[in-house]
This record gives C-alpha cells, sequence and structure tokens, in this order.
C-alpha cells in the first residue's frame, strides 16, 4: 500500500520505511475512519498525511517485532473482555454499595519477559482491567509495581499476583517468539541471558 | 417500523443505559474513595466499560457505517489513552507521596526498599521524617544524575 517511494536514491530509506510500515498504515486506516467513507482519494490522501506526519514527528522503530498467534491471540482476546466486563461491574457495585472499599495493595510481580512490545501490551491490559493499576515498570529487573483495589487478605494477593503472570503467559503465547514462550518456564528473578536481550 | 427495527432499538437503549451508569458509578467513586491513587481506579475503569457499551449502543441505532467507523476510532483511543494517564498521574502521586498507607494492606514498593523514607499521606513539600538519611538518598541521586 504505502511501498511507493521506496525505490529511492539509498537503501537506508527503504529500511526506514519497513521499520515504519506498522505505523504507516495504522495513520492510513486512522485517516480513512475519520473520514468514515472509503474512496481513492481519501486513500492516497491518508498515505500523503501517514508521511508527512512520520517524516516530522519521527518515532524510534519498535525493536525485535512481534509474532502474531491466532489461537493464542483468541484465548487473550476472550479473557481479556471477560476480564473486563466482570471486573467493571465488581468495581462498579463496589463503589455503589454502602460499606464502600475494603484495603488495596502495592504489590510488585516479577515478570518473566524481556520485550518492550510484550510489556507495553502487558501494562497496557492490566491498567484496563478494573482493580488493578500499574504504577511502575522497572524495566532492568523486570518488575512490574501494580495497586490493586479491593483485597481483604494475604490470599487475595498472591490471587491477584497469579493473575498477573496469568496475564502475561496469554500475551507470550499469543504475541511472543519461541524464545519468549520458552522464557515463561524460566524460574522468576533469573537474569536474561544477554544473547536473548531485545532492547539496545 | 418493523419488529426488527424495534429490537435493535430496545439492545441500543439497553446497551446505552447500561454505559451510563457505569459512568454514573465512576463519578460517585471520585466521590467515595478515600485517596488519589483509589480514586484513579473509579475514574478510569468503570468509565472505560461504559464508554465501550455506549459506543456498542450508538453503533446500532445509528446505523450508519460512517458513525460506527467514528464510534471504533473513539473506543480505540479511549483504550489506548485511559491507562496511560492513569499510569502517570498515580505513580506521580505516590512518589510525592499522596498515599494513605493506613489503607494499604500491603506495600511491597515501601518493604523492598524502594521507598524508605516517607510513610504517610504527607503534603508534597513535608519535612522527611529521617532527615539524615534523606539528605544521603538526595545526595546520592545528585551524584548519579551528575554522572549519567
Amino acid at each position: 500500500m504505502t511501498s511507493d517511494p521506496a525505490p529511492g536514491p539509498g537503501s537506508r530509506l527503504a529500511h526506514q520505511l519497513r521499520h515504519q510500515l506498522p505505523l504507516l498504515v495504522w495513520l492510513v486506516a486512522v485517516w480513512n475512519l475519520l473520514w468514515g467513507t472509503w474512496s481513492w482519494a481519501n486513500l492516497l490522501a491518508g498515505i500523503v498525511v501517514a508521511l508527512v506526519v512520520t517524516w516530522l514527528l519521527p518515532l524510534p522503530p519498535v525493536v525485535g517485532g512481534a509474532r502474531l498467534r491466532p489461537l493464542g491471540l483468541l484465548v487473550f482476546l476472550g479473557t481479556f473482555l471477560a476480564d473486563l466486563v466482570y471486573s467493571g461491574a465488581e468495581v462498579a457495585w463496589q463503589t455503589v454499595r454502602p460499606s464502600g472499599i475494603d484495603r488495596s495493595a502495592i504489590l510488585r510481580v516479577q515478570l518473566r519477559t524481556d520485550s518492550d512490545l510484550l510489556l507495553t501490551i502487558l501494562s497496557e491490559s492490566v491498567t484496563l482491567v478494573p482493580g488493578s493499576m500499574v504504577m511502575d515498570l522497572d524495566r532492568e529487573r523486570g518488575v512490574l509495581v501494580l495497586h490493586v483495589l479491593h483485597v481483604r487478605d494475604d490470599d487475595d494477593v498472591e490471587r491477584q499476583r497469579a493473575s498477573v503472570l496469568a496475564q502475561e503467559e496469554r500475551i507470550v503465547r499469543a504475541f511472543g517468539t519461541d524464545d519468549e514462550i520458552a522464557a515463561l518456564s524460566r524460574a522468576p528473578g533469573e537474569p536474561f541471558p544477554a544473547a536473548e536481550r531485545r532492547t539496545p | 417500523m418493523s419488529a426488527l427495527q424495534t429490537l435493535g432499538d430496545v439492545v441500543a437503549v439497553a446497551f446505552l443505559l447500561l454505559g451510563a451508569l457505569l459512568c454514573l458509578t465512576a463519578g460517585i467513586g471520585l466521590l467515595r474513595f478515600p485517596d488519589v491513587l483509589t480514586r484513579m481506579h473509579a475514574g478510569t475503569k468503570p468509565q472505560v466499560l461504559g464508554v465501550l457499551l455506549i459506543m456498542v449502543g450508538g453503533a446500532i441505532r445509528l446505523q450508519g457505517w460512517s458513525a460506527t467507523w467514528m464510534l471504533l476510532l473513539v473506543a480505540v483511543f479511549q483504550m489506548l489513552t485511559a491507562p496511560v494517564s492513569a499510569h502517570m498521574v498515580s505513580r506521580v502521586a505516590y512518589r510525592r507521596r499522596h498515599v494513605r498507607r493506613d489503607r494499604l494492606l500491603v506495600d511491597e514498593q515501601h518493604t523492598a526498599g524502594q521507598d524508605r523514607l516517607y510513610r504517610g499521606d504527607e503534603p508534597a513539600d513535608a519535612p522527611p521524617e529521617e532527615p539524615a538519611t534523606a539528605l544521603a538518598e538526595r545526595v546520592r541521586e545528585n551524584r548519579e544524575d551528575g554522572t549519567r
């Protein structure tokens, strides 16, 4: 769709374009959705706007990239939607019930993933699900700090921790590479081998 | 008006009302919850689901593709941006010590030694409880900032 200016003077442009392609496609899609109607003029204008935006406001490329596994994606999306509805109803009930909320907690969860993209997806989805919110992320140690609403006792705390780890596993099985899936069975807290590090 | 259209209207109204109710609980939560962190939960979470339900209801009722695409975009951007703002506000609140620690069951960030100087819901310019440790900490941070 956006391969027109690729055969430029240098291969640097082509390289850049390949890294920016998902972003370009997304921008073109947003432009077309904003117009609401499909036409070739909208598509061409969208491509022009996307190229100008990525040229004027460049972003660093996402390192590594992802691989999409349809089955894992379905499991992840299904669980996520169910979580969203169930916890949404629960938090809504906790706000209106006469006794109000119980105590909350701040947890540190040791993760097993070491990829910027997967960690971003995990943080977004954990924060979107009601009742838990990411407060901080220790990128070096791979520790997620989150605030959970409504815990009664230590069992609840451990349940929340386990649910975050389960969410991480679903995300890695949906978007991760083979290496990252293998890393799930590694003991938590064990340092990542330098060769597998995906961040510069 | 056909029976199918009436059915669509009923479903749409149900979605819209449910979404509006969830947004109402978000507002009530902002008033009832005790501190910044819990209020961020109320302000962002039920409201995301509420907006999504309203979008679905609107898409059923409006019956035009151009409106549907627009609603889809609203939903996508809502889901992309709400967690970011919640995270930024809560992080700043924690670092500025606007935390009701008496309402926390556990605070592993505190017990893990990441935040050992402050213990209560204090204003941001409150004097530290252990001035000597705080001074040493600040000197260390300044040195690290200088070498970075």
